[in-house]
């Protein structure tokens, strides 16, 4: 093709498509969007729950563009002169100050202040749902593990952006807040005192904190959670998405719809109706009233302090922990508060570190892109229930108080429920979903080998009365049927073929354990084969 | 996007061709049926189903429009500090109330026309894509190790250990001038920890009215919050200092005290405890009169100010400590010193 030829062609082409030759010259689009313009998508409603993480987050970062606007990370301390009456003449500081500057000054700014904290409970909420989603259905499995850890480093990065950010106003909430962190730092041994004062600059409150924290907030901790949202996106698309199983579905191939145009609808349309419900909700309902709560001062406290949510279980942790405390060689060892510091990172590692200590047990190492169905996992689906119990008893303990006042109970029993339920809920609760799983596997079996209850009561002519079971269709006896089983790992040969004993290690031994424990007789119903289907379904008047 | 755009290939009866079975299996009745058959919607049939949805879509954009309007409209016509009242949510700023709907109409109508739009009138057949293994094939595999190889052998690292060796070094040393530049973060903790403003002859303020405390001040069931003499709200470090030298006052019957260095340290069963609780910092301010317990609001550590502030429930590890005090020559509180034991939270050195 002669230059003229092009140039001729070029000219002629609609502008969009100048545009994208302009593009792909540069930056090779068309190689890119060749694989992903019709990439499918699986449906399911849960699948949206990341998206929800990922648009209140984008939501949080515009809106909080915004208030930085207007907002003066500063503690030095100014009078009021805004117009919230009640508040006039107080001293308070700057950062405090322009808070109140958005909420009753800046026209909207209330509003986008609303919207901001609104996302980040939501932002949170909905990455624990997501994960537990993830969870549950085993979709951390080869070859997610990587993006399992992404997901997670950002939900505990978002606490911490989330605990950074209500604490800039300065109000009297969020620093009674900043000094429970200060007396938890102050209880790690050796360097306690070293670690507050180069965190506060001094003795605490210092002049400093709201500063770092801006910093922290907006700059830090939002750069690393960017990143790691964009790889978290990278790994979905190049992974490709899960799918439950299902007629046509297989682990070799994903069926759903194509991004254009289905998914850029749906996804591009949630994207606004997740906006507008924060938006909404932001007009509805009040959420951090600082002109209620007032500047911070270190001597003043209201009753019913509570952290944002996502902090309740690391507040239950300090309630409700005896506060042991030993002196020796005139030192202090805190242990009634650095005990529940060092738990409060370690309840969320337990759930972090699961993926890589069930693939361990199964030692499989095939790729997985069928969702499993949570019965059809019970030791795993009971891990992932205890583990819920146990966070939501520690919400419980941090929030001792608003249970005492609401529901009119003993601020000492609740303490004590907290201290006996963090040992003992998790473990009934194992044990109870391991229980309701293995009864719906049956119930599951029951069904692809009987059929389904239909309702409808025959009476035989000997006077017996049945109920008529339908039998499945093909395609509802291979979604019941689809999932893989394990069997539980055997320790090999202990003795080689020359009659030496081989020493067995110990890890091989709680493996086997494990193992056993995972997909041994009474931990899986085995599921139904086809010949037992076909015995009962050839023989006659079965129901 | 109408049911006539789809193209033919995406249609069920073109999708039939390539497989989908719906009889049962006789061999397996486990196996998989392959993807079940298109059903239709109503809009890919009849297309004044599809005119009707197209309308729906075009009307919830049209209301988002609206909104927008609106949104402007109540920020120019709305004065910021309007309150309304609002069943059942109560008295609230009507700018922010008004804003807020607006814009949420105005979102969430876009993101339910694109839904719907996408569900009524975009095609509905749903597709099969391959997957591919995530690792790479072998020959994948070994090209990369052999490159590796070679570029290894070519650097030569493996070989002048010297060269490894001084640039490991170099690598590790040179964040230590980061390290470094944290350390003014803050000054050295020292004892600073260990002191307050307390200090003898020093008065005790009363916190609401800022005058000195007179013994008859105190009334038995009060409880009365007291700041050191000299420090002012407007002083520069004075939330720094507040928040070690908070002081709380009541008045007990001298027989009701329990503990024997209580009862030294008060006067006239007027005793003075640190306000700042033992256990993370929190200021304590629920006082019971009847028991003489005082309870942290934030974790609930009471403290028995009867008996020398020591814990009875709660997370505290330690008793409150206590502010000696006196009656100077005016016959004012006064403090005989400073506390002789830190205040707040315990940390390593407190011993």
């Amino acid at each position: 093709m002669s230059t003229n030829e092009t140039n001729e062609r070029r000219d002629k082409a609609p502008a969009g498509e100048r545009v994208a030759d302009w593009a792909d010259g540069r930056l090779g689009i068309y190689s890119l969007a060749k694989s992903n313009m019709r990439k499918i998508f699986p449906d399911h409603w849960s699948f949206m729950l990341g998206e929800v993480c990922l648009y209140s987050f984008i939501i949080i970062i515009l809106t909080g563009v915004y208030l930085t606007l207007f907002f003066h990370p500063s503690m030095n301390e100014v009078t009021y002169h805004g117009s919230y009456v009640p508040l006039q003449g107080q001293l308070m500081s700057e950062a405090f100050n322009s808070t109140m500057h958005i909420s009753f000054d800046v026209r909207g700014g209330l509003l986008i202040r609303q919207i901001h904290h609104w996302a980040a409970l939501i932002f949170l909420a909905a990455m624990f749902v997501h994960m537990m989603r993830v969870f549950f259905t085993g979709a951390f499995r080869k070859p997610r593990e990587v993006n399992w850890l992404f997901g997670f480093l950002l939900f505990v990065l978002g606490m911490f952006t989330g605990f950074t950010g209500y604490s800039l106003p300065d109000d009297l909430l969020s620093g009674t807040g900043v000094r429970f962190m200060e007396g938890a730092v102050l209880s790690v041994p050796i360097v306690g005192t070293y670690l507050s004062f180069f965190l506060f600059g001094g003795e605490f409150p210092g002049g400093d904190f709201v500063a770092r924290f801006y910093s922290i907030h907006i700059l830090l901790l939002p750069g690393i959670m960017l990143g790691l949202v964009v790889g978290h996106l990278i790994l979905v698309f190049y992974h490709k998405h899960t799918q439950f199983a299902g007629p046509g579905k297989t682990n070799n191939n994903v069926v759903g719809m194509p991004l254009l145009p289905v998914y850029m609808a749906k996804a591009g349309g949630f994207f606004f109706l997740v906006f507008g419900v924060i938006a909404a909700v932001a007009a509805i309902a009040s959420i951090n009233p600082i002109w209620a709560m007032g500047p911070y001062r270190p001597d003043m406290v209201s009753t019913g302090a509570q952290p944002d949510w996502y902090m309740g279980f690391s507040e239950g942790l300090i309630r409700v922990m005896p506060g042991w405390e030993i002196n020796f060689w005139g030192h202090t060892l805190v242990l009634g508060v650095f005990i529940p510091l060092v738990i409060f990172p370690l309840v969320l590692v337990a759930i972090a570190v699961y993926p890589f200590i069930e693939s361990w047990v199964t030692g499989d190492k095939s790729e997985h892109h069928i969702l499993d169905r949570p019965r059809n996992v019970p030791t795993r689906t009971a891990f992932g229930a205890a583990w819920i119990s146990w966070y939501f008893v520690l919400l419980v303990g941090g929030g001792n108080d608003i249970w005492a006042t609401h529901f009119h109970l003993s601020i000492n029993s609740i303490t004590w429920f907290v201290r006996v339920g963090f040992f003992v809920v998790p473990v009934l609760v194992f044990l109870a979903t391991k229980r309701v799983c293995l009864g719906l596997q049956r119930r599951d079996k029951d069904k692809v080998l009987h059929g389904r209850e239909s309702g409808i009561i025959k009476r035989l002519p000997h006077g017996e009365f049945v109920e008529i079971h339908e039998p499945l269709s093909q395609d509802a006896l291979h979604t019941l049927t689809a999932h893989e089983q394990y069997v539980p790992a055997a320790i090999g040969a202990t003795v080689d073929e020359n009659g030496v004993e081989r020493k067995v290690k110990g890890t091989e031994k709680l493996r086997a354990k494990l193992s056993e424990a995972y997909y041994g007789e009474e931990s899986q119903i085995a599921k139904p084969t086809v010949e037992e289907y076909k015995e009962i379904t050839s023989g006659h008047g079965h129901h | 996007m109408s049911s006539q755009d789809i193209p033919e290939e995406n249609l069920p009866a073109e999708q039939d061709a390539h497989g989908a079975v719906s009889v049962a299996d006789e061999q397996n009745p486990f196996a998989d049926p392959g993807l079940p058959p298109h059903e239709h919607r109503v809009q890919d049939i009849d297309e004044r189903a599809a005119k009707r949805s197209e309308r729906v879509v075009a009307f919830l954009f049209t209301v988002s429009m609206l909104a927008t309007v609106g949104f402007i409209a109540s920020y120019v016509g709305i004065p910021h500090n309007k309150a309304i009242f609002v069943f059942p949510i109560g008295h609230i700023n009507a700018l922010n109330f008004a804003l807020g709907l607006t814009l949420g109409t105005a979102l969430f109508t876009i993101g339910a026309g694109a839904v719907h739009w996408a569900r009524t009138l975009m095609s509905d057949v749903e597709i099969a894509d391959e997957r591919h293994a995530i690792e790479a094939p072998p020959e994948v595999k070994a090209k990369v190790l052999a490159d590796f190889k070679q570029g290894a052998k070519e650097s030569a690292l493996g070989r002048r250990k010297l060269i490894r060796n001084t640039m490991f070094g170099a690598l590790a040393l040179f964040p230590l001038s980061g390290v470094m530049l944290l350390r003014d973060l803050g000054p050295l903790p020292g004892t600073k920890l260990r002191h307050t403003l307390w200090s003898k002859g020093k008065l005790l303020v009363n916190m609401n009215t800022n005058l000195p405390l007179r013994p008859s001040d105190v009334a038995v069931g009060s409880l009365t919050f007291a700041k050191p003499e000299g420090l002012e709200e407007t002083d520069e470090e004075f939330q720094t200092e507040i928040a070690k030298s908070a002081l709380m006052i009541v008045r007990l019957q001298p027989e009701n005290i329990k503990d024997k260095r209580e009862l030294e340290w008060a006067h006239e069963g007027i005793v003075a405890f640190s306000k700042i609780c033992t256990h993370v910092g929190c200021p304590i301010s629920l006082y019971e009169q009847q028991t003489h317990h005082v309870l942290c609001p934030c974790h609930q550590s009471t403290f028995d100010l009867s008996d020398g502030a020591r814990v009875i429930f709660g997370p505290a590890g330690h008793a409150l400590p206590q502010l000696r005090i006196g009656v100077s020559d005016e016959g004012y509180l006064e403090a005989l010193g400073d506390f002789e034991e830190p205040v707040g939270p315990a940390f390593w050195e407190r011993g």
